[in-house]
C-alpha cells in the first residue's frame, strides 16, 4: 500500500518549518542591529586592549580626523523623550544668536552622525540633502581661542546632560599636539576623565616576558 | 516528528484523497526574500562595538588658586617622552640642571622595548596582579565577578614601591603613541601614571637624541 501510494505526492517541500527559522533570524537581526551612522570622515582607530565598550547613551563624542578637523557628535539620551539633540542645539543657537526652525531642530535629531561645522553654517549643514552636500559645509569646528565653539558645545552639552561621558576619537596617525588641544579644551571645562575609543588588538604578555 | 506527520498525512490522504487537495501557499518567494533580508541586516549589523580607554588627567591648577602641585619622589618618578617615529625615549629621576640634562635613553613600542623597562620597574606589582589573577582562575581565591576589579584598583592603590610614570609627548608624536603608551600602562599594570607638559630642557634633550641619530636628523628641523 504504501509502496504505490508514496509517487503519487507531490514532490514539494514543506517550506514552513524554513519560514518559521528565517523569520526568527529576521527578528533577531531587526532587533540587535544598530545602524552605524555613516561619517564624513573616515577614521582609524588606534589599537588597544582594553575590553570596555563604548555606552549606548550619554556620551558625547569630540572626533579628530586624519586632517586635523574637528567634529562633535552626541546623543539623544537613554530616552528618545529626552531629544537632548535639539536641546542642545537650540541651546546653541541662543548663545550664538541663531534661531532654529522646529523643523531643522527636528532634522538635526534625525541626523544621528558626527558633525564638522561652525555653528554659523549649521543651517546649511541641516538643509542638505545628501552626504557631498554636507561634506562642503564640515570644515571642522573651530578650536582656536578666539572663536573656541568646541568648547560651548562641551558647555551645552553638560548644560543639558550633566551625566554625559566624553569620548575622544581619533585618528591613529593624526598629531597629538591637535588632540592635546582638544584635551586643554576639555580640561578647562573641568573635564577630567575621559574614554579614548580605540579598536581591540589582542596583545597578551606571555610567560618569558612576564619578570620572574 | 517526522513520523507522526506522515502517519497524520496517511490518515488525511486515505480520507479526503478525492475530496479535496489542501491548498498549499507556495512559500518559496517568501523564503526569498527573508533570506535577502537577513543577508542585509547580517551585513549592516555592527557586531564589534568599539572599545574604550579610561583616563583620568590631573586636574589643572588654576593660576589664580596658588595651590602647589603634589610633590613626587625623585627615585621613584620615571619619565617617558613620545618621540617622533613612534620613538620613546625615557629616563629616570628629574631634569633640573640645563648645564647637566640626563641621559634619554631610546626605545620602541615592541614588546621587547618600553615594556621591558617598565615591567623591571614595576615587578613587585606586577606579580602580585598576575598572582591575583591566577590565584582567581585557578579558585584559590573566592571572589565575585564584578569585585575582581576593585580588588586589583585596591592592589594597586597599596603598592608604594613601582614607579610613578610621567608621560610627556614631543610636539612631533602622533596620538597613536598617546594610545599605545597609556595600553603599555594598564599592560603592565603600572599604579600610577600621569600625562604631564614637555618642558623646555626634555625638548632639548629629545631635539640632541634625534640629531645624534643620523637617519632622522633630517626630521628634527
Amino acid at each position: 500500500m504504501a509502496k504505490v501510494k508514496l509517487p503519487t505526492k507531490s514532490p514539494r517541500v514543506d517550506m514552513t518549518p524554513m519560514v518559521d527559522l528565517f523569520s526568527v533570524l529576521l527578528i533577531f537581526f531587526v532587533l540587535t542591529a544598530t545602524v552605524r551612522p555613516q561619517e564624513t570622515a573616515p577614521i582609524d582607530m588606534p589599537f588597544s586592549v582594553s575590553e570596555k565598550t563604548v555606552p549606548d547613551a550619554n556620551i558625547m563624542t569630540v572626533l579628530v580626523a586624519k586632517d586635523n578637523r574637528i567634529f562633535f557628535n552626541i546623543d539623544n539620551g537613554p530616552d528618545t523623550i529626552l531629544k537632548y539633540r535639539p536641546k542642545i542645539l537650540s541651546e546653541m543657537g541662543r548663545r550664538y544668536g541663531i534661531e532654529f526652525t522646529p523643523q531643522e531642530l527636528r532634522r538635526f535629531e534625525k541626523i544621528n552622525t558626527s558633525f564638522g561645522v561652525p555653528i554659523q553654517g549649521m543651517k546649511a549643514f541641516l538643509t542638505a540633502k545628501s552626504m557631498q552636500e554636507r561634506a562642503v559645509v564640515e570644515t571642522g569646528i573651530p578650536i582656536d581661542s578666539t572663536d573656541n565653539q568646541l568648547a560651548m558645545w562641551i558647555l551645552c552639552t553638560r548644560a543639558i546632560n550633566p551625566a554625559a561621558q566624553t569620548c575622544i576619537k581619533g585618528d591613529a596617525e593624526v598629531d597629538f599636539p591637535v588632540v592635546r588641544k582638544v584635551l586643554d579644551i576639555l580640561q578647562d571645562k573641568n573635564v577630567n576623565r575621559f574614554n579614548l575609543i580605540t579598536s581591540l588588538q589582542a596583545v597578551e604578555i606571555t610567560e618569558e616576558e612576564k619578570p620572574e | 516528528m517526522a513520523e507522526i506527520a506522515q502517519v497524520e498525512e496517511k490518515q488525511k490522504g486515505g480520507k479526503k484523497k478525492f475530496k479535496k487537495v489542501p491548498a498549499h501557499v507556495d512559500m518559496t518567494p517568501m523564503v526569498d526574500l527573508m533570506c535577502i533580508l537577513i543577508t542585509f541586516f547580517m551585513l549592516t549589523t555592527a557586531f564589534t562595538k568599539p572599545k574604550i580607554m579610561e583616563i583620568v588627567l590631573p586636574e589643572k591648577i588654576k593660576k589664580d588658586e596658588n595651590v602647589e602641585p603634589p610633590k613626587i619622589a625623585k627615585s621613584r618618578t620615571l619619565n617617558i617622552i613620545l618621540g617622533p617615529e613612534n620613538k620613546v625615549f625615557w629616563y629616570p629621576g628629574i631634569a633640573d640642571d640645563p648645564k647637566n640634562p640626563p641621559p634619554l635613553q631610546e626605545t620602541d613600542f615592541s614588546a621587547t622595548g618600553i615594556r621591558q623597562v617598565l615591567l623591571e620597574r614595576n615587578r613587585a606589582l606586577f606579580k602580585k596582579v598576575s598572582a591575583f589573577n591566577d590565584d582567581v582562575l585557578t579558585g584559590k581565591i573566592d571572589i565575585p565577578r564584578d569585585s575582581v576589579q576593585s580588588a586589583i584598583r585596591q592592589l594597586k592603590r597599596d603598592d608604594d614601591t613601582g614607579p610613578i610614570v610621567l608621560i610627556k609627548a614631543y610636539e612631533k608624536a602622533k596620538y597613536k603613541n598617546f594610545v599605545d603608551i597609556i595600553d603599555e600602562m594598564s599592560i603592565c599594570d603600572i599604579a600610577r601614571y600621569t600625562f604631564v607638559d614637555i618642558s623646555w630642557l626634555e625638548e632639548g634633550m629629545v631635539n640632541n637624541a634625534i640629531g645624534a641619530i643620523p637617519v632622522t636628523s633630517t626630521s628634527s628641523n
